[in-house]
């Protein structure tokens, strides 16, 4: 008898060429099992070696770790040339197996699998950038065929979904946009002030946080809660209907979805932006306000007529067609995102995502060319 | 069965028509015609194209090569308005219902008639009434998509399918996820909405109960050869197609030795 290679394994040699492999014990998950590695090098002491069988009848419980050892040995085996005679394994084991080799793997499906080149993936990425610049331009195209549409009042969508959106980026933002703005006018204050007491000029903190608060911050904080507020909401509603196969209804109706869908949605948007921004503004100078009275002895009344004289008509206008410009890109990118959304729940996830992210460079990328173009034209 | 009284107009023929995603042919070289008054039915196994083909046929998507034509209209060679035009005749019955689901019932299948005829609001309520009768749905016009069962979302898409009277109907494969008995009774339906509307029907599907009960005019999709392989009757398919893929599809795997043994 050879060495047994563990307690749960036993090789024993029934001639020179064949060698009898006895399975004892349990073979589960979890108990140490002899490695196949090990029986293979145990099996090449025997060089005549023809035929291996098997004998379970010491073979207490088993379960797929007894099949995948099994496998192994048995693939091995036939590429040596080597008979296995299955007979000797419990008969669920076996059908087991045959089960396993019933279907054999289909050639090429590995390989379909195996990581591309680093420059075939560099190319596919310029398509996939090339392909989606397309459908930005051509949903940028629709929207505006969509937008005169509704100027010649021939647009058709349903006017419940318009007044959903007014309500949704309407009242339903109030809270938190009051949260922001007024947080964003404390800090600005709290910031300048510290500043601003070095020179024994606390009074400016009222231009600073009316300024700063009207010409850019009031839109662009309401912008940002906007896009992760509703512009993830619009994708994650419009991805879901791609993936329930409502939108293909309404084009096989003949309805075109960015009529139907995406107008309601930018109109309500571009209504209610001017507004909210307008009230982020004042709460914002509120929260200065706050400052300015509790901590830099600069009572009501002296806030308020410095903020006036401070604040102009342009800064104002500024601010609120900033507004209205974040409010159409809002829009837009989330219900652009949400019309390229896959077929899955990870793709409505991922289009939601993805409609925050470009909504808010949007506004970025904006709030610097307005910024810049004003600099340059003296407002 | 009931074609005399259908015009030429309405029938399908497709004819050598590539499907592609990309560069990635699905199908080629598919050559079939839907008559008047079939009951045709698209069917092959899982993922060879079946509602990718059905996609092309209602306009949703373009065909890689090749055309398909809806009387003497080339379907795809022809501007999208008047694709619409044709497909205002159809009514689409998808996998899942698809029914706009911030919408009630009632205002899913009033939405094609507000959108295509001059009807008065009252007669619409009626019409979205008595659509929803017929399948069953009486009284459901205030629910939510998402307040009722599958099989009552996939009947009442079926109400919003035949909302405009259509002279085609399109169904995809109307019997998955449901239960033998609504299965059953939706095949019914299905005929019955062919002999009452006069209808032209093309069902996706592999449903083999449904397929003998409503077809009779079928085309088989092979996804190893990428072609259809067999066209015709289903019944006659199944007693002597030349091609054993058909027959073992239609009599599930059976072959007459192993029902013999």
């Amino acid at each position: 008898m050879i060495t047994p290679a563990n307690d749960l394994l036993r090789l024993s040699p029934v001639s020179d060429s064949h060698v009898s492999l006895q399975l004892l014990g349990k073979w589960r998950q979890g108990s140490t099992l002899p490695d196949t590695g090990d029986i293979i090098s145990g099996l090449t002491q025997f060089p005549r070696l023809e035929k291996i069988s098997f004998d379970s009848s010491s073979l207490k419980s088993w379960d797929s770790i007894l099949l995948i050892t099994l496998t192994r040995l048995i693939e091995t085996c036939e590429q040596k040339g080597v008979f296995v005679d299955r007979s000797g394994l419990p008969q669920g084991v076996k059908r087991l197996l045959m089960l396993a080799s019933a279907v054999p793997e289909k050639k090429g499906t590995r390989e379909k699998r195996r990581r591309p080149t680093f420059l075939a993936h560099v190319g596919e990425e310029t398509l996939d950038f090339l392909k989606s610049a397309g459908e930005i331009i051509s949903f940028l195209g629709e929207s505006t065929i969509a937008v005169m549409k509704l100027f010649t009042g021939k647009a058709r969508y349903r006017s419940s979904d318009l007044t959903l959106t007014i309500q949704e980026c309407g009242v339903e933002a109030l809270p938190i946009v009051s949260l922001i703005s007024l947080l964003v006018g404390l800090i600005l204050a709290f910031i300048g002030a510290i500043q601003l007491e070095m020179f024994g000029a606390e009074i400016y903190v009222a231009d600073l946080v009316g300024i700063a608060m009207v010409r850019v911050m009031g839109s662009v904080m309401t912008g940002v809660i906007m896009a992760g507020r509703t512009g993830a909401a619009f994708a994650a509603q419009i991805g879901t209907m791609e993936v329930n196969e409502e939108i293909d209804a309404l084009k096989t109706l003949g309805i075109s979805p960015v009529e139907f869908l995406v107008l309601p949605r930018m109109l309500g948007m571009t209504i209610m932006m001017p507004m909210l921004c307008l009230y982020a503004n004042l709460m914002g100078i509120l929260g200065g306000l706050i400052v300015g009275v509790t901590m830099l002895d600069v009572n009501l009344v002296q806030y308020y007529l410095q903020t006036r004289n401070a604040v102009g008509i342009n800064d104002l206008v500024i601010g609120i067609i900033q507004g209205v410009l974040f409010g159409i890109l809002v829009a837009l990118t989330g219900c652009l995102r949400g019309m390229q959304c896959g077929r899955s729940a990870a793709a409505v996830g991922n289009a939601s995502t993805s409609a925050v992210v470009t909504g808010i460079v949007a506004i970025v990328v904006t709030t610097a060319l307005v910024t810049i173009i004003c600099s340059v034209i003296g407002v | 069965m009931k074609t005399t009284d259908h015009s030429s107009v309405a029938q399908i023929v497709v004819k050598n028509l590539t499907m592609a995603y990309d560069n990635y042919v699905i199908m080629q070289n598919l050559n079939f015609s839907v008559n008047p008054g079939d009951v045709f039915i698209i069917m092959g196994g899982s993922g060879c194209g079946k509602s990718t083909l059905l996609r092309h046929l209602i306009g949703l998507k373009a065909p890689f090569k090749g055309e398909i034509f809806y009387g003497n209209t080339s379907f795809w060679n022809v501007l999208p308005a008047e694709r619409d035009r044709i497909m205002k005749q159809a009514g689409i019955l998808y996998q899942s219902g698809a029914l706009w689901s911030s919408m009630t019932l009632g205002q899913n299948v009033a939405l094609p008639l507000e959108q295509y005829t001059n009807l008065k609001q009252k007669e619409i309520r009626e019409l979205v009434a008595f659509k929803l009768s017929l399948v069953g749905l009486a009284g459901f016009e205030d629910f939510y998509p998402s307040e009722i069962s599958g099989g009552m979302r996939k009947r009442a898409g079926l109400a919003r399918a035949i909302a405009m009277d259509p002279k085609f109907l399109f169904f995809d494969e109307p019997s998955a996820g449901l239960d033998p008995l609504s299965a059953r009774r939706l095949d019914e339906l299905i005929l019955e909405l062919r002999e009452s509307l006069g209808a032209t029907i093309v069902v996706v599907t592999h449903d083999l109960d449904s397929i003998f009960m409503i077809g009779n005019n079928s085309v088989f999709l092979d996804a190893g050869t990428k072609t259809m392989s067999a066209m015709g009757h289903p019944r006659m398919l199944r007693q002597d197609s030349e091609y054993d893929d058909v027959r073992l599809f239609l009599r599930r795997g059976e072959t007459k030795e192993s029902r013999h043994r």
